[in-house]
């Protein structure tokens, strides 16, 4: 059994307003072992960056609060640590990625520097050895000729070798937990393909764990080996890869399976759609958040707000709907 | 269809207000009000433009009467409430006269560079190229004109009536405000609903006047109010040398200037108009500055006292 | 009407953006961001354009729309000639021709109430009057399914996937025959996608609408539409119906671009065909097929000699020297 990264209980984080503390995160609970791979799903408004944010405690930097909850790293407690403390983690043992390779390096300096600023803080490297260790992750990573591309500008270089640089600096201390926050989104089809399969073979390669956020089904059915479904805040659904995909079953991860036109899905016909609209934070529904655009709402559903039901050992909902046994639901 | 229309209908009425929210220029208006500089200064700007205007219901002097009778009287004299100056002039009468003047030529000089200034700067932002080009080399060779011999030489030769003041001290400020209105429509002509509008046909002038005006307006607005406190500083600096308005019209800088002379006797002779240019500028500059608060969308809503009160109840962690 | 269906006609059409350098801007290249393209739109079809970043799929739509004039070649809409029209005649071919944005957020004018925008069109080509364009509105919303009592309102208090829909609305005014739908639902969440696409096409069908769909999510241009043609690097090299080109692409990068796609079944194991390096910059295009530096077929033939856009099969155009006829690459099951 292997052990665990990273345990997330009971997190509540969000922002402060008019209306009070928004929590955008409520009530999370997720766990990570070594080497795994946690595909963090949902659509806008869900609160899956939100929670990427709160783990590194980036969260303050933009006005957020962690309200409660517990963030256990490698049986270190998180949310107590100052910013001090997390500095030293962060680019060290927790390494994050995001979406947008272009704004996320820094256009004035070179690729080497980039790399060795991780180097030079965490492990205390001079300038050369850093300049040296950072020439052989871009080879690791990918990137051919790397002795004229540590040299080089991002503007230089494109949107995918970007994101390879962007990889290569969060790996340069080998962390042990790798967030990833919708990496290939802004990239070209061949080029996300690209970047995933790097994920994969330095995933295999270091051991590490990968918590990677994404919209995209596809990409989660690829890299997944849990997956945990968040809509409005919570999270509705979480298993392995196979008990989402082949046994979805809250509604809303029905829902948006189903509307995902497929290849078996009959060209020209109607799409199935998840009626009503995403709620927005300072108004969710009362009991499931789900319940307006639920087609089995019942009474219940507006009243109450579901726990975590146990459907097997390794798959769990938040729906009333399974007191007692899990229905299969074919997609 | 009906599923659609219904689908709209749960979510307007998840969000519980079917009244109209309040507009752009709502919200920014109740912002304005919340900031005690601005408001304040709106009431010194109100109030000088009403005693100012109203003059002649206030004062029963003529600003420009000669009376040797009664030179230099101090402040608190019988009928003379600031008493006068070494021409037996009411001071009173003659700062309220000089209001008149200084706000007149302060808001149309206001009002008239930011017309130019925006013309000119949408024209040269929108289309670029050669136009970009040329205009913008006419507003360097504009910056690079000397304004106070400019204003010597249309004096002299024009003459010193009151509508060239404001003529030519607009034709000297109104590059600025070009520059302004250049850049935001530089950034602002790449937006797709500029794109939308050429798709549709919208000719360019409409895409100007309707599309883009709109959404710089702001900090014409802003630039407009403080172009008002330049240009009174502006008028009052001329006038101080001679340069501007004359007898027997009479205004703040003219007023400074006269007192020069009578410093060591009389010192309040200068103080008054001197006060009145302070205030009145600094009313407009801090109107300027409330304006620009209220308009900015991504201000801080909330001030960082409050912010951290909410962190310390809501927080788990120390940081 | 044109005699054998075909709403749009694009020739030869070249669009290329100058290079300039140096002080005095002189022009050192050309960005060939659409390169000698040729292909038809029939009426009441939905053509997909499929691509990566740089292919010019984009420029092509906007070329087609006029909103970018052509550097070369020609395009017939209805049979007539739109590239050498003077400005009148192109304004008014504009209430033939409309387009929908990416963008939800900046395709809708901040400052402009949700009625002004959707009138705008009718404002500009029409003498109507204010209750005429208000009933119109009206009329333009319940279709696209807005709720019309909320047309005095701004767009920021729209959602998304409700923008687009105004954008749509704004689309139809004018009574179009063609829409350009520039990545239209790329910008939308999953369920907000679906419900956009439902009722693009639900719209084609009551208005017999013509679409060039721009797209870069390949299950959804699948969905929609009736033929596909896939570009790279400013040339067409696949045109095929939909069902077709998905389950038996001919051209190579075709093949690759299916490959790379995501697909969210955890028992599909794909035979991917990986391809090196990046996309070349569209300024230099490399001499021969321009993809051959990167295809894992290509032979001596392919550097030198660039293939024309042929009808190998009834139906299917490819651009390939050696199309993948025999082989049938493409997703296989294995469980």
């Amino acid at each position: 059994m292997a052990e665990k990264v990273l345990e997330i209980r009971g997190l509540t984080a969000g922002f402060v307003s008019d209306k009070g503390f928004l929590k955008a995160a409520d009530n999370i609970s997720l766990e990570l072992k070594r080497g795994e791979t946690l595909c963090v799903v949902g659509e806008s408004g869900s609160g899956k960056s939100v929670t990427s944010m709160a783990i590194m405690r980036l969260i303050e930097y933009s006005g957020g609060i962690i309200a409660d909850g517990n963030i256990v790293f490698q049986g270190e407690e998180l949310t107590t640590k100052s910013q001090e403390e997390m500095g030293k983690i962060r680019g060290n043992k927790i390494a994050m990625i995001f979406q947008d390779p272009m704004s996320a390096l820094n256009p004035v300096f070179t690729i080497g520097d980039q790399i060795a600023e991780s180097l030079m803080i965490h492990q205390g490297l001079s300038k050369q050895e850093a300049m040296q260790e950072a020439i052989k992750l871009l080879g690791h990573v990918g990137i051919p000729a790397p002795e004229i591309r540590v040299k080089q500008y991002p503007h230089e270089l494109s949107g995918g070798m970007c994101q390879r640089v962007v990889i290569a600096i969060a790996l340069a201390c080998k962390p042990d937990l790798l967030i990833a926050d919708e990496p290939t989104t802004a990239l070209d089809v061949t080029v996300q393909a690209q970047i995933l399969e790097l994920l994969r073979n330095l995933q295999a390669e270091f051991g590490m764990s990968i918590l990677l956020i994404t919209h995209d089904m596809g990409v989660a059915s690829e890299m997944a080996d849990r997956i945990a479904v968040m809509y409005a805040g919570t999270i509705v659904e979480e298993g392995t890869v196979f008990d989402i995909f082949d046994h979805p079953s809250h509604p809303y991860t029905q829902g948006l399976l189903n509307s995902i036109p497929g290849y078996e899905t009959a060209r020209g016909t109607e799409l199935y759609t998840i009626k009503g609209t995403i709620p927005r934070l300072g108004e969710l529904p009362s009991g499931c958040r789900f319940h307006p655009r639920c087609p089995h709402a019942t009474e219940k559903c507006k009243l109450l707000e579901p726990g975590a039901i146990q459907l097997s050992d390794t798959h769990r909902t938040a729906c009333w709907r399974y007191n007692e046994e899990a229905e299969v639901m074919n997609r | 269809m009906s599923e659609l229309i219904e689908q709209e209908k749960v979510s307007s009425d998840s969000q519980a207000d079917l009244r109209k929210p309040p507009g752009p220029w709502k919200i920014a208006a109740r912002k304005f009000v919340r900031n005690p500089y601005a408001m304040v200064s709106v009431f010194v700007l109100l109030f000088f433009i009403v005693v100012s205007f109203s003059a002649p219901y206030l004062t029963p002097y003529d600003p420009a009467k000669i009376d040797f009778s009664s030179t230099n009287l101090p402040a608190f004299s019988e009928g003379h409430l600031l008493g006068t100056d070494e021409l037996g002039r009411d001071i009173l009468t003659r700062i309220l006269y000089s209001g008149r003047i200084s706000l007149t030529i302060g808001f149309s000089v206001a009002l008239a560079s930011v017309i130019i200034g925006t013309v000119v700067g949408a024209i040269s932002g929108y289309f670029g190229g050669w136009i970009d080009t040329v205009l913008m080399r006419f507003v360097d060779v504009m910056y690079s004109l000397p304004t106070l011999f400019l204003n010597i030489l249309v004096l002299a030769i024009f003459g010193n009536e009151f509508i060239y003041m404001i003529l030519i001290l607009s034709f000297t400020s109104w590059m600025g405000v070009a520059r302004l209105v250049r850049g935001n429509f530089l950034q602002l002509r790449e937006m797709q609903y500029v794109e939308a509008a050429r798709a549709i046909g919208v000719p360019n002038r409409s895409i100007i006047f309707n599309h883009l005006l709109r959404n710089s307006i702001h900090p014409i607005i802003v630039n407009a109010t403080l172009m008002v406190g330049s240009a009174i500083l502006s008028e009052s600096a001329l006038s101080y040398l001679g340069l501007g308005i004359q007898a027997p019209q009479t205004s703040w800088g003219l007023m400074l200037s006269n007192a020069q002379e009578f410093m060591l006797i009389n010192k309040w002779l200068a103080v008054y108009p001197g006060v009145c240019i302070l205030l009145v500028v600094l009313a407009v500059n801090f109107i300027g500055d409330g304006l620009q608060q209220a308009l900015n969308p991504r201000g801080k809503k909330h001030p960082v006292r409050r912010l951290n009160e909410w962190r310390k109840k809501f927080s788990k962690s120390a940081a | 009407m044109s005699s054998d269906g075909r709403l749009i006609q694009v020739k030869n059409v070249k669009k290329y953006f100058p290079i300039k350098k140096g002080l005095l801007g002189r022009t050192v290249g050309h960005v060939k961001a659409v390169d000698d393209v040729s292909f038809d739109i029939r009426e009441g079809e939905t053509f997909g354009l499929v691509g990566e970043s740089g292919c010019g799929k984009s420029t092509l739509g906007r070329v087609i729309l006029q909103l970018h004039r052509a550097t070369g070649g020609n395009i017939l809409f209805n049979d007539h000639s739109i590239v050498k029209m003077r400005s009148r005649e192109l304004r008014k071919m504009r209430q033939e021709m409309q387009i929908i944005f990416q963008d939800p957020f900046g395709s809708l004018n901040p400052r402009f109430l949700v009625k002004d925008i959707i009138g705008e069109p009718l404002k500009v080509h029409t003498k109507m009057s204010s209750q005429e364009i208000d009933a119109r509105v009206v009329e333009l919303m319940e279709l696209v399914g807005l709720d019309p009592t909320r047309r005095n309102r701004y767009p920021h208090e729209f959602s998304g996937g409700q923008r687009q829909r105004i954008g749509i609305a704004r689309a139809l005014a004018l009574n179009p025959k063609f829409i350009l739908a520039d990545e239209a639902v790329s910008a939308l969440d999953v369920s907000v996608q679906s419900q956009v696409l439902n009722l693009l096409m639900k719209l084609q069908k009551e208005l017999n609408l013509t679409f060039l769909f721009i797209a870069h999510g390949l299950h959804v241009v699948r969905h929609i539409s009736d033929r596909v043609g896939v570009m790279y690097l400013g040339k067409i090299v696949e045109i095929a119906p939909s069902d077709d080109i998905f389950n038996h692409p001919l051209h190579p990068y075709t093949a690759a671009l299916l490959s790379a796609n995501p697909v969210p079944n955890p028992h599909l194991k794909r035979e991917r065909i990986v391809l090196t390096g990046d996309v070349p910059s569209p300024a230099n295009p490399p001499s021969g097929c321009r993809f051959h530096p990167r295809c894992p077929f290509a032979q001596e033939r392919c550097k030198h000699e660039q293939p024309e856009l042929l009808e190998v099969m009834p139906g299917r155009q490819v651009a390939c020297h050696y199309p993948l006829v025999d082989q049938s690459i493409g997703v296989k099951k294995t469980e």
